[in-house]
């Protein structure tokens, strides 16, 4: 692991022996994770390592066995919570809603949601306020929910699958979207299993497996070290 | 995505070759001001910090500069980007004629090769 650009600027998050346990099975083994200010980092893994489990755990939606997270220097709670701008892999919002009235809804729940940005970044996929939810394809939700989650100010974006099931246009927007919303102040954590299509975008990766981090290293000395691309490599870790 | 990279080398190189080409190319002018660091990340659809690195290599190499408060700028300094088109056509013409002496092109059939190339295409 390069030490030196992975940990030379603060850190944002700070995992320390998390662990989450249901009665025997372990889904997350004790695992201490540092990403600093300023880092996309892609978190991998195959269905069920774990990637999930750590997302809520941060999120503060499933509570630990073990150890200590802290976003920013805050222990998960109220605080650490109003840090993190959070898009599930499933959709929360309510189908029949506008886009004005889920507008309405972030800037009422989120202090630091820019409503102007989002506007703009609306308007420029011609995207009226007015429009259903439901009346979109899959692509446009996700790029809606994209929007609205990457115009918080938040320290901490967790996006849990934001490309999968989308066609290959909609995917390039979301990514291009990542790169404008870029902040060094900010890090971007995305659970992905679709590697090839997004490793250019990311600085480091975290693989799971079965509830462990396998590997934390950046993209580039991934490619350097074994001179085939993170999507490669990983297929090769994990071959069956 | 309109930038391609290949798989097996990190992408700062790549960014960096291909920024390298455009500017040998002529598509960014002498003295001509480059876009920002995010605007250039994302149209090669890359991390900022990635490209940031690139940047800063040929910031290193001299043919690019940084003026403090405005921004990125390609040299004006023509002399030194001419000897890079012409180390960098050498090594291409290099990396050519070895893959072609494998072929077991002797010299003559290779200089007739590229003449004949050069009449059909009209280059």
């Amino acid at each position: 692991m390069n030490e030196a650009t992975i940990t030379s600027t603060p850190p944002l998050l700070v995992c320390k022996q998390v662990s989450k346990r249901y009665g025997t099975f372990t889904a997350l083994a004790p695992t201490d994770l540092i990403i600093p200010k300023g880092r996309i980092v892609g978190l991998l893994g195959p269905n069920g390592s774990g990637k999930t489990t750590l997302i809520k755990l941060i999120n503060g939606l499933i509570t630990k066995s073990s150890g200590e997270i802290q976003v920013d220097g805050h222990l998960v709670g109220v605080e650490s919570k109003q840090l993190i701008s959070y898009l599930p892999d499933r959709t929360y919002l309510n189908m029949s809603n506008t886009v004005s009235s889920v507008l309405d809804m972030f800037q009422d729940f989120y202090k630091d949601f820019d409503r102007e940005r989002a506007i703009s970044m609306l308007d420029s996929l011609g995207i009226s306020p007015k429009t259903r939810l439901k009346t979109m394809s899959k692509g446009t939700k996700e790029k809606v929910q994209l929007i609205l989650v990457m115009s918080r100010n938040a320290k901490l974006y967790i996006l849990d699958e934001p490309i999968a099931g989308v066609d290959p246009a909609a995917r390039d927007y979301i990514l291009r979207t990542i790169i404008q919303n870029y902040n060094p102040e900010a890090s971007i954590i995305i659970a992905t299993h679709l590697i090839a299509d997004i490793e250019q975008v990311l600085d480091d990766v975290i693989f799971l497996q079965n509830g462990n981090v396998m590997l934390y290293n950046s993209v580039e000395n991934i490619r350097m070290q074994y001179e085939k691309s993170v999507d490669e490599y990983f297929r090769e870790v994990f071959r069956c | 995505m309109a930038w391609k990279f290949d798989s097996n080398r990190p992408i700062y190189l790549q960014l960096l070759e291909q920024i390298q080409f455009k500017i040998l190319s002529n598509e960014y002018l002498p003295g001509e001001k480059l876009p920002s660091v995010r605007e250039l990340a994302t149209m090669a659809g890359v991390n900022p910090n990635t490209m940031q690195r690139a940047l800063s290599q040929l910031e290193q190499q001299g043919i690019i500069f940084t003026n403090r408060t405005e921004g990125k700028y390609i040299t004006t300094d023509t002399l030194r980007l001419l000897q890079m088109k012409e180390a960098f056509a050498k090594e291409m013409a290099s990396s050519f004629c070895h893959k072609m002496k494998q072929l077991n092109y002797s010299s003559s059939e290779l200089m007739t090769l590229i003449s004949d190339v050069l009449k059909e295409e009209k280059l």
